[in-house]
C-alpha cells in the first residue's frame, strides 16, 4: 500500500493510497459536511455537499475523491461555502420539506446542515411536486415529498440486509425511491421488515409508525456491525 | 344607499373588514363582516397520513392550537377504534383547560380591557393595553399572569408552549412527572383569586355598559354546546342545542353532527357559514363559545366557578342572549379551569405511565369534536385504508358564530351609525361587537397573522364615503 503526501487547507498531510480525502480529513480532524455520506456504507458521491477545491483548478466530492501525491486541497473558502449552499437549495426546492411537521423535525440531517451552512433563504425556486406517502407496509412508511435521493436506503438494504428491496426508479427530479418492482411497500416480498433504512435515512422520508415527532434515529449502528463483522 | 367600511378590523385574531350599507335618508340598511383571509387547510391535509392530522392542523393556529391538537387526535383515536387510557385523557383535558384558561385571559385582557376598563370613547392611542397598564396595573398584571400560567402549564406537559405536538393519536406521548403537581397547584390556586378580583372590577364597570348589553349582538339565536351530565364539558359528552328561551332542541353524539349542521359559502366573506339543517337558512342561525355554554349547561361542576355562575345569572338570568355577556362568562370559565386543573392534578389516575393505546388503521372515518375558547371545534377525517387522508372537514368555532357575527354588527350599526360623519367611538363599537365572539379568523378560514380590521361607508351607488382603517 503506498501512502501520499498532500496538503488540506495548507497542512502536509500523508494518507493511503486507498484512502479518500473525506476520510483522511476526518482522521486530522478537519471538518467537511456530508448529507449522503454514512460511515458504513460504501460512498457513492451523489449529494455533492462534500464537494473540496483541488489545485485550485477543480471541484470534486470528497467522499469518493482518493488522494493523490501533491494535491493541494482545499476544504472550505466562499466560493465552496456557495456551491454547497446552492446545492443544498436545489434539493430543497426539489421536494416539499416542511419542518414544523415532519417526524424527524430536530433530529434531521437536512434541517442540521441548512443551519450549519446558513441557508437562511431560497434563491431557488420551489418546484412543489405532487409526491405520494406509501403507509402500506405494517410497521413502515415512506414520504416522497421529504426523500434527498441519498439512497442510504437502497445501499444499506442492498449491501448490509442483503435484500436489495429499494432501488431508485426514473431519473431528474422524477427519480423516485422503489421498493420491489416498484410495487407498495406492503406488498414487497423481498423486504425483511428489518427496518435498517428507516434507521439510516437522513430525513423524515422514512419513518417508523407511531414514532412520536423527532424521535432519535440510530444512524451509528453500522459501526457496531462494522466491528462485530471485523471488517 | 351609502357603505361604511371598517378595514381593518382591530384586536380580533385574523384579517377582517366591516360594511355599513345606509339608503338614502343615511339610515343603516345592512351590515356585512367579511373575513378576507383564505387558507385551504380542509385541501392540503389530502393525501397526508392521518397519524400528522393533530400536528398538522394545530398549525392552524398559534393561540388555540391545543384545541385543534385535541380535536384532530379524538377523530383519529376514532379511525384507530381505540380508548385512550385514563392518564392520557387526564393529561389532555389538563392542557385543554390551561389552554382555555390563557385564550381566554388573552381575548378578555390583552384584547378587550381596553375597551371595558378606558371606555368604547377612549382616545384611540391610550385604548390599548399598555393605556389599561398605565391607569390600572394590578388589573393587567393579573391577565398577564393568567395567561402566563396556561403558557407554562401547556409547555411543562406538552413539552412546548406553541405548537406542543404531545397529544397524538391514542393518547398522549408520555406520563407526566408527579413532582410538578404542587408549583401548579399553588399556581392554579392564585388564578382563581386574579380571576375573582378581575370579576369584580368587571362588575364595577358593568352598569356603564347596559347600552351595550342591550344592543352588541343582543339576538335570540340558538346555543350550541357540548355538555355532560347537566354541567361544562369541553371534552366528553353529547353536542347539545338550544333554542334561545333555553329549551333542548337537539341533543346528539358528536360523531352525527353532519344530520343536523350544514355550511353555506357566500360570496362576501372566506369563512363558511353554519346553521341547523332543521330550520334552514339563515333561520338556523345559532352560537357557540363562553356564553352559549353556560347557557346550557345547569352548572360547572366546581365550587368557586358555581358560586360564580349563580351571580353571572343574576346579571344574564338563566339563559342570555346578549353577546357582550361573553366577556363575563370568560371570566367565570377562567375560574372552572383552574378547579378543574387542581381537581385532575389530584386524580392518581393523571400519573399512570400507560398513557397511549396503539392501533392501525381500524375504521376509514373518524369524528373529533371538543370545546376550544371560542366554542364547538369539530374534525371530520375519511381515510383509506392505509390510513392516508382523502378528506376532510372542519367546523371551527368562530364559523359556527359567523351568521351571528354579522346579525350582530347590523344591530349594532342600527343603533350606532346615523349617516357618514360617525364619531370613531360608535366604529370601535361596531368592532367591539365582534371582539365579544374573540373570533379566531385565523382557524375559521383555516391564516396566520394579526388582525387589522376596516370599516367603510358605501353609498347606494356603491361609491365610498368613508373609511376607517388601522
Amino acid at each position: 500500500m503506498k501512502i501520499k503526501t498532500f496538503t488540506i487547507d495548507g497542512v502536509e498531510l500523508s494518507g493511503r493510497e486507498d484512502q479518500t480525502i473525506l476520510e483522511v480529513a476526518r482522521e486530522h480532524g478537519i471538518k467537511i459536511p456530508t448529507l449522503c455520506h454514512l460511515e458504513g456504507l460504501t460512498p457513492i458521491g451523489s449529494c455533492r455537499i462534500c464537494i473540496v477545491e483541488i489545485d485550485g483548478k477543480r471541484f470534486a466530492p470528497s467522499c469518493i475523491t482518493k488522494v493523490e501525491d501533491g494535491m493541494k486541497i482545499v476544504t472550505n473558502n466562499s466560493e465552496i461555502t456557495e456551491y454547497r449552499k446552492t446545492i443544498l437549495e436545489m434539493i430543497f426546492a426539489e421536494r416539499n420539506h416542511i419542518c414544523s411537521i415532519c417526524i424527524a423535525n430536530g433530529n434531521c440531517e437536512l434541517q442540521n446542515l441548512s443551519i450549519e451552512l446558513g441557508m437562511d433563504h431560497f434563491e431557488i425556486k420551489n418546484q412543489y411536486p405532487r409526491c405520494e406517502v406509501d403507509l402500506s407496509h405494517e410497521k413502515y412508511g415512506i414520504d416522497h415529498n421529504r426523500c434527498v435521493l441519498c439512497a442510504r436506503c437502497v445501499r444499506v438494504c442492498a449491501k448490509i440486509e442483503g435484500a436489495h428491496t429499494k432501488d431508485i426508479s426514473g431519473r431528474g427530479h422524477n427519480a423516485r425511491i422503489i421498493t420491489d418492482f416498484a410495487r407498495g411497500w406492503g406488498e414487497a416480498e423481498t423486504c425483511t421488515g428489518c427496518g435498517k433504512c428507516v434507521q439510516v435515512c437522513p430525513t423524515g422520508a422514512l419513518f417508523e409508525k407511531g414514532k412520536p415527532v423527532g424521535a432519535r434515529k440510530k444512524r451509528d449502528f453500522l459501526n457496531y456491525l462494522k466491528i462485530m463483522r471485523g471488517q | 344607499m351609502k357603505k361604511i367600511t371598517i378595514d381593518p378590523v382591530t384586536r380580533i385574531e385574523g384579517h377582517a373588514k366591516i360594511s355599513i350599507y345606509l339608503d338614502d335618508s343615511g339610515e343603516v340598511s345592512d351590515a356585512r363582516f367579511h373575513v378576507t383571509q383564505y387558507r385551504g387547510f380542509e385541501k392540503l391535509c389530502e393525501g397526508r397520513p392521518f397519524t400528522e392530522m393533530p400536528r398538522l392542523m394545530a398549525r392552524t393556529c398559534g393561540i388555540c392550537p391545543v384545541s385543534h391538537l385535541i380535536a384532530a387526535s379524538k377523530a383519529c383515536d376514532e379511525i384507530m377504534g381505540v380508548k385512550v387510557p385514563i392518564a392520557g385523557v387526564n393529561i389532555r383535558k389538563i392542557i385543554n383547560y390551561a389552554q382555555i384558561l390563557q385564550s381566554h385571559a388573552l381575548s378578555f385582557f390583552y384584547l378587550s380591557s381596553p375597551d371595558l376598563l378606558l371606555g368604547m370613547d377612549a382616545p384611540i392611542e391610550e385604548r390599548n393595553i399598555v393605556g389599561v397598564l398605565n391607569r390600572k396595573k394590578d388589573f393587567i398584571e393579573n391577565g398577564i399572569f393568567l395567561r402566563k400560567f396556561g403558557q407554562m402549564l401547556i409547555e411543562k406537559l406538552g413539552r412546548k408552549r406553541i405548537h406542543p405536538d404531545y397529544i397524538v393519536p391514542g393518547g398522549v406521548e408520555s406520563p407526566v412527572e408527579e413532582s410538578i403537581k404542587d408549583e401548579i397547584n399553588e399556581n392554579a390556586r392564585l388564578c382563581i383569586d386574579k380571576a375573582l378580583y378581575t370579576i369584580d372590577t368587571f362588575r364595577s364597570v358593568l352598569p356603564a355598559f347596559e347600552e351595550e348589553i342591550r344592543y352588541f349582538s343582543h339576538i335570540p339565536t340558538y346555543h350550541m354546546a357540548l355538555s355532560k351530565d347537566g354541567k361544562i364539558e369541553y371534552y366528553d359528552g353529547d353536542i347539545y342545542i338550544i333554542d334561545p328561551e333555553g329549551r333542548i332542541e337537539l341533543k346528539f353524539k358528536p360523531e352525527e353532527y353532519n344530520n343536523y349542521i350544514s355550511e353555506r359559502v357566500e360570496g362576501f366573506s372566506y369563512l363558511k357559514s353554519p346553521y341547523l339543517k332543521i330550520k334552514g337558512y339563515p333561520d338556523g342561525i345559532y352560537r357557540v363559545g363562553p356564553l352559549s355554554r353556560l347557557n346550557i349547561a345547569e352548572s360547572c361542576g366546581a365550587e368557586v366557578a358555581d358560586r360564580e355562575l349563580s351571580i353571572y345569572r343574576e346579571v344574564a338570568g338563566r339563559i342570555s342572549n346578549a353577546a357582550f355577556l361573553n366577556h363575563y362568562a370568560r371570566l367565570v370559565e377562567i375560574i372552572f379551569c383552574a378547579e378543574k386543573i387542581i381537581e385532575l392534578l389530584n386524580d392518581d389516575a393523571t400519573f399512570v405511565t400507560h398513557t397511549k393505546a396503539n392501533a392501525g388503521v381500524n375504521f376509514e372515518e373518524g369524528v373529533g369534536v371538543s370545546e376550544a375558547p371560542r366554542g364547538t371545534l369539530i374534525h371530520h377525517y375519511k381515510v383509506d385504508r392505509n390510513g392516508i387522508v382523502q378528506w376532510a372537514n372542519l367546523i371551527i368555532a368562530t364559523g359556527h358564530n359567523n351568521l351571528a357575527m354579522n346579525k350582530g354588527i347590523l344591530q349594532a350599526a342600527k343603533r350606532f351609525v346615523k349617516g357618514d360623519d360617525i364619531k370613531e367611538g360608535f366604529l370601535n363599537r361596531i368592532e367591539a361587537v365582534i371582539r365579544c365572539y374573540d373570533p379566531c379568523l385565523s382557524c375559521s378560514t383555516h391564516a396566520v397573522g394579526k388582525m387589522p380590521m376596516m370599516v367603510e361607508i358605501v353609498n347606494n351607488k356603491g361609491e365610498r364615503l368613508k373609511e376607517v382603517r388601522r
